[in-house]
């Protein structure tokens, strides 16, 4: 089986429009949540989110590209222009046919639904653009990745709520573990911060009105966030050839459901995608330094999800960190992992633990080392990432130090 | 703006020219007009006349809609508005 390493990683999220800057505020313990600047705020009663702020479109795009590329597209394609930069690739011939990209994201095009939705129904108008349908599909950012780096390979959209974006990687790693391809783009992208993808998610009334602290014994739900990362994946030999600067290796992946409930996560469904992907990764227990939590701030899922690592880690779940950085840039949905990989690849190259903010009271539920509240330093040589989403789709993958 | 001048003027920003660039002969291919373009161009075209054009991108040429030239969608453009009055 080849080996895959990461070569190139780009982000844009509430914390930063790049890898450097979004590291930069883990490490701080920077919080990007914030008061939501959108259209009919006063008719929400979730007000705060993890939004990118100062954007604008029209810096990075022509007017022909913004009526093809929803946010969730825009964003995609800023973080893909990062990784492909920072990989020095240049695909063509063989290559090319051999590289692919795999993306996740939950809810696709959410802007251009809720705006188009507001012409037809708010408005009355019996008209509607005609690149709507391109625009929102879920799949348009893969696709336009695929045309700006020309990448013929294997090309797809996975959504799986929360966990689309794990699941995308792992696929990703899978392809060239297996030798189907050589290079892969990967990662995840959410634009749900609109009046439409709020208004869905309070119903649930699983969100916070003022902030997202998991683990902590007075947390009250989660945050939304919005933004992207991308990486490119390479197989290992390929990397090394051509002396590019390798991140990390990608070592296991496991995915697994609870088919149980839609929504209540279940303890033995999250336990068995860590286990498995420990002994995907040919990892011990006790190698793992550090797990990138899924950690939303909600009752449920937090206790589970510790219940799971302790169960998983036995007594080693004591001496490993375990922290949630959606305190920081809110839950990113379908892009939510891409971004948390940030958190675990500084973890592995600068030896800093991202932390778990807004921390204030310890829940005897969630009795880990959940880094509270300021980044830390220590030197970890392989992590895992979690991913648990609503429909009791869990994925979770394990990185190693090169 | 008369409907010759607007067609023209919605055709030049589909085709990033000067709308003085835009000449009643030419062809949508001539001004790098492509199928995505020319369906974008008639939804403009419908916005600006509160019109309904008939045009069916599955087949284009069997649409009552004259699309051969810029010449032929002014005047198809004002028979739909002048059908409209």
């Amino acid at each position: 089986m080849n080996r895959v390493v990461i070569t190139g990683a780009g982000t844009i999220n509430a914390l930063g429009n790049d890898v450097p800057s979004t590291l930069a505020a883990m490490r701080e313990g920077r919080c990007g949540i914030g008061p939501l600047e959108i259209r009919d705020i006063e008719r929400l009663s979730i007000q705060i989110g993890g939004q990118v702020k100062g954007y604008d479109e029209q810096a990075h795009f022509n007017r022909q590209q913004i009526a093809l590329y929803d946010r969730f597209t825009q964003f995609t394609l800023l973080a893909a222009k990062q990784a492909m930069a920072q990989s020095g690739l240049s695909l063509a011939g063989e290559l090319a046919a051999k590289a692919g990209v795999v993306l996740g994201t939950a809810g696709g095009g959410v802007n251009t639904w809720d705006e188009n939705y507001r012409t037809v129904y708010e408005e009355g108008k019996n008209r509607v653009h005609p690149f709507v349908v391109p625009k929102l599909m879920n799949n348009a950012a893969a696709s336009h990745v695929s045309m700006e780096y020309n990448l013929k390979g294997p090309a797809f959209t996975v959504a799986t709520a929360c966990a689309s974006s794990n699941h995308a990687m792992g696929l990703a790693f899978q392809m060239i573990r297996s030798g189907m391809c050589d290079v892969m783009l990967t990662g995840g992208s959410e634009a749900m911060l609109c009046f439409g993808g709020i208004k869905a998610w309070e119903g649930l009334r699983v969100m916070s009105r003022d902030a997202c602290r998991p683990f902590s014994a007075n947390r009250n739900g989660m945050v939304q966030g919005e933004g992207a990362a991308t990486f490119v994946f390479e197989e290992y030999e390929h990397a090394r050839a051509r002396g590019a600067e390798i991140l990390a290796e990608v070592v296991g992946f496991c995915m697994t459901s609870d088919a149980a409930d839609i929504v209540m996560p279940s303890a033995q469904g999250a336990e068995r995608a860590i286990t498995g992907a420990l002994a995907d990764a040919g990892l011990d227990r006790a190698d793992v330094g550090y797990i990138n939590a899924h950690g939303t701030g909600t009752a449920a899922n937090d206790k589970t999800e510790c219940a799971a690592v302790a169960h998983a880690f036995g007594h080693h779940a004591d001496r490993l960190m375990i922290s949630s950085t959606k305190s920081m840039h809110g839950h990113l949905i379908g892009g939510t992992g891409a971004v948390e990989l940030l958190a675990c690849i500084m973890a592995l190259r600068d030896g800093v633990i991202a932390p778990t903010i807004g921390y204030e009271e310890p829940d005897p539920e969630c009795a880990l080392d959940v880094v509270p509240n300021e980044a830390r330093e220590a030197k970890v040589t392989a992590v895992l990432s979690n991913a648990f989403a609503f429909g009791g789709l869990n994925a979770v993958l394990a990185l190693r130090a090169i | 703006m008369d409907v010759a001048a607007k067609v023209i003027a919605i055709i030049a920003e589909q085709a990033v020219l000067d709308p003085s660039d835009v000449k009643p002969e030419n062809t949508l291919e001539d001004l790098g007009i492509d199928s995505l373009g020319l369906v974008e161009s008639i939804f403009a075209i419908e916005e600006a006349f509160d019109i309904t054009v008939p045009f069916n991108a599955n087949d284009p040429q069997a649409s009552d809609f004259d699309i051969s030239s810029v010449a032929a969608i002014i005047t198809a453009v004002e028979g739909l508005v002048a059908a409209q009055s």
